[in-house]
């Protein structure tokens, strides 16, 4: 049985408390995150997503409601240990670049946490050779694309070794190249470490690599599930102001159209090979 | 009104130690009336060309004719003015250029610079939030209050206000939702068949490209490597891939499916829509064949 | 205009003086400033200059890169040299042509004058030429590390200085695309008389201070996020290595101080 490493029960936050106008910003909110898994938090634009992101790791207080983290209440007391636990990846690569030079950057963690000098200096090296940065070690960030930008922030966190790595939007930013390469680095990383990460996003084709998704609308979990089950409640996603992945939405066209398609298909592959069964049958 | 770029060449910080070549003898000729997506990957001399469209960047080699004018190196910045309220740019993260009280001030900042006057740039103002989707409450408040997505349509809203003749997007929808994207894509659109604008599109989007432009450059190291119809550009797998591109990733399943098949489509497949007909149509094909 | 400037800038590079300890180099520019004050004949001003060509050429800085980059400078050096030639009036008169005379005395002090100038302005330039802006700012913070004492915040001001540095790149390219955006908008700073100017710059600063209050928002979450919490109880990754050329680079200085003081008048 694995650890929890987060949870959230009843968790209600609003940014104006004493305005009962003002629709709280994240309503009556649970879940749990388990160690190793790979959870995607969806919604559009002013959904809650972010502020959720604010919660876990105790920039904001709920409320109502409790939020645990690697086994401990978060409170005032708990939030430092908790937050060496935790690696966090923002929006924007440049408004979290501490350092003046990528290595700067990637030990600045470690220099807040008191790690001794020869320490940083392998961890420095072995977190960014985890992200492929470790050619770019002198480098300024106004030197590097926004991808590798964001490879750094996240070996900034890898630094601490930390035991989850919430990345808030931090793909939405980038152009298709960057955000290529900041998703395969996070899927090498799970595949050589199984770290548990939490990613907090708006595009779907990036929580569909996730374990399991996390819909959220107007503050309200609206759905949760495998990319599987979420994606099958098609019509419902887009009417969130989300998509879906290119290979469903194609079975949809396909459909309308007047192809039989039997299943819902979340790559090209299986699509591709679903229309070669039945054609051959013909 | 025809926009000509003749042999461009551009650097920054030109006679310096720290010179930085942009642009190498880019000839681009942009239609009246077409649309036209510049594509190439990131560094390659999209954003310096697109600065060339309405003289913000003066070429240090070569021409740029827009319509009658032509801009040269030592071009006056006098009457060029003139030029940039033709030429409406839409650049990335527009909503980094807001500033006034209200966005109703915002909108009509660009028209009043103009000379337009107070009634009808609150009158055009009126009309944009409107057609951008915007609620009507939102001309009085300040920019500041609105969401990320609601000041993208409002700084939109401020270049389109100049009634321009043509308009520059520079990957207007990056870092929107997937619903915001498309309302805000088809919405240029729309403007462009309706008002018969010249639309220039600079995007990383191959599937917008291919969706939307009817004509297509590839710009490739500071130079302009290649023009052309979308359905050539995005026929000619090897050329694209050459110059670090995709094909629009319809194009791709396309190509996936005729190979598994072992048939060819009869036309390649520039949005979904398309595929879809297009496959449903091979396959009716092959079932009338039985 | 600005870009061509050289002065406060940075060129990466490897040679001996890019490699010594960025203490060594402040401390060494500071007592040089004082030394330049010991010349004052031909000989002495010669040594000076020499030394100064030479700590250039150990630079591997290009004086070309020096003299074009450092043209503003220039001017104001001329301009002093003219001051000093025309309205010195003492010793022999060596030329005149009308009203103008130029005294001997005037084009000595004329010529010492630009000379004390020039080195002063070639040592500071190439300490920042050939510093990083962070080695600087390192070197500084372990310099005052004693001031820490009488409780000045000698890590926060470090800190700050290092985070303004690296944040101007980021914002130089912000306000060049702001400025940008307006003049598309028909606002044009650059041009046009000066009453549109200053109007022009309101549409300017306030989407720039705007994003800069959001960065730094931004900023300081991602400090705190990544556990900063001041300098108690803080490492340091940077480390200092002050070395044998660092200890010769002052002992030079010393012997340059002997030199001038022997053969000064």
């Amino acid at each position: 049985m694995n650890s929890i490493i987060m949870s959230l029960e009843n968790v209600t936050f609003t940014y104006a408390p004493e305005d009962e106008s003002v629709r709280p910003a994240v309503a009556d909110l649970s879940f749990t995150i388990e160690e190793g898994e790979w959870i995607a938090l969806v919604g559009h634009n002013g959904s809650g997503k972010s502020t959720i992101a604010k919660l876990m790791n105790g920039l904001l207080f709920p409320n109502s409601g409790k939020v645990t983290a690697m086994g401990k209440p978060m409170s005032e007391e708990t939030l430092w240990d908790i937050r060496s636990q935790m690696g966090m990846v923002f929006q924007n690569p440049d408004n979290q670049f501490v350092g003046a030079t990528v290595q700067d950057d990637v030990a600045f963690a470690l220099e807040n946490n008191g790690v001794p000098h020869e320490e940083m200096v392998v961890r420095v090296k072995e977190s960014l050779r985890q992200v492929k940065m470790e050619d770019y070690m002198d480098q300024e960030p106004h030197h590097l694309s926004g991808g590798q930008k964001q490879r750094v922030a996240i070996a900034g966190a890898l630094a601490l070794r930390p035991r989850l790595l919430i990345l808030d939007e931090a793909t939405s930013m980038l152009d298709p190249q960057g955000r290529m390469e900041v998703i395969e680095t996070i899927r090498e990383l799970r595949k050589a470490t199984g770290l548990t990460v939490i990613s907090i996003t708006h595009d779907l084709e990036e929580a569909a690599l996730a374990d399991r998704l996390i819909v959220m609308n107007q503050g309200h979990k609206q759905l949760e599930g495998s990319p599987e089950q979420v994606f099958r409640s098609g019509s419902e996603l887009i009417k969130l102001g989300l998509d879906l992945p290119f290979a469903m939405r194609m079975t949809h066209l396909l459909r309308k159209e007047g192809v039989d398609i039997k299943g819902e298909h979340m790559t090209e592959d299986e699509l591709v090979d679903e229309l070669w069964t039945s054609y051959s049958k013909m | 009104m025809d926009i000509l770029l003749q042999d461009v060449g551009y650097s920054y910080a030109k006679d310096t130690p720290f010179e930085k070549r942009a642009l190498h003898h880019v000839n681009l000729h942009i239609p009246s009336g077409s649309y036209t997506a510049i594509i190439g990957h990131t560094g390659s001399g999209k954003s310096t060309v697109l600065q060339h469209l309405n003289a913000l960047l003066k070429p240090t080699e070569g021409t740029v004719m827009i319509g009658e004018r032509k801009i040269e190196e030592g071009t006056k910045a006098k009457n060029l003015r003139d030029i940039r309220r033709q030429v409406g740019i839409v650049f990335q993260f527009p909503e980094q250029q807001l500033f006034d009280e209200t966005v109703l001030k915002d909108i009509m900042f660009g028209p009043l610079n103009y000379g337009v006057p107070e009634e009808e740039a609150s009158r055009r103002a009126r009309e944009l939030v409107q057609q951008l989707g915007l609620p009507e409450d939102v001309l009085e408040k300040s920019p500041f209050d609105l969401s990320g997505g609601q000041m993208r349509r409002v700084a939109i809203a401020g270049v389109l206000a100049m009634e321009p003749d043509v308009l520059v997007l520079d990957e207007p929808t990056a870092g929107l939702d997937p619903r915001g994207r498309r309302e805000i894509m088809d919405l240029f659109y729309r403007l462009h068949v309706e008002k018969g604008l010249t639309t220039v599109l600079v995007t990383h989007s191959m599937e917008d490209a291919a969706r939307y432009a009817d004509q297509i450059a590839i710009m490739h190291g500071g130079k302009c490597v290649v023009t052309g119809d979308p359905v050539t550009i995005f026929s000619n797998e090897e050329q694209l891939h050459d110059y670090r591109l995709e094909p629009p990733r319809s194009v791709r399943l396309q190509r996936q499916f005729e190979e598994k098949m072992g048939i060819k489509l009869d036309a390649i497949s520039l949005t979904e829509e398309a595929l879809a007909k297009n496959i449903a149509q091979a396959l009716q094909k092959g079932r009338d064949a039985e | 205009m600005i870009e061509k400037m050289i002065f406060g800038r940075y060129i990466p590079g490897d040679s001996i003086v890019h490699r010594m300890d960025p203490r060594a180099k402040i401390l060494f520019v500071f007592i040089f400033i004082a030394v330049v004050f010991v010349a004052n004949n031909a000989l002495t001003y010669g040594i000076l200059l020499g030394f100064t060509l030479f700590v250039v050429f150990l630079s591997k800085i290009r004086l070309y890169f020096l003299v074009t980059g450092l043209k503003p400078v220039f001017i104001l050096l001329i301009f002093t040299f003219l001051l000093h030639i025309f309205f010195t009036r003492e010793g022999d008169v060596l030329l005149s042509i009308g009203f103008i005379e130029i005294y001997e005395e005037g084009l000595r002090q004329g010529i010492f004058l630009s000379v004390r100038f020039l080195v002063l302005v070639f040592i500071t330039s190439i300490l920042t030429l050939t510093t990083s802006p962070i080695s600087i700012t390192d070197g500084i913070e372990t310099l005052l590390g004693p001031f820490k004492r009488v409780k000045l915040p000698v890590h926060e001001l470090a800190l700050m200085m290092s985070i303004s540095l690296r944040f101007i790149p980021t914002l130089m390219d912000e306000t060049g695309k702001i400025m940008k955006a307006q003049m598309a908008r028909g606002s044009d700073i650059s041009s046009g008389p000066v009453k549109e100017r200053i109007k022009a710059v309101v549409p300017l600063l306030i989407p720039l201070f705007v994003s800069a209050f959001k960065r730094a928002e931004d900023l300081a979450t991602a400090m705190e996020v990544r556990g900063y919490r001041g300098g108690e109880g803080r490492t340091r990754y940077r480390q200092l290595d002050w070395g044998f050329k660092d200890t010769f680079s002052m002992a030079l200085l010393v012997g340059l101080t002997a030199v001038l003081w022997y053969y000064r008048t």
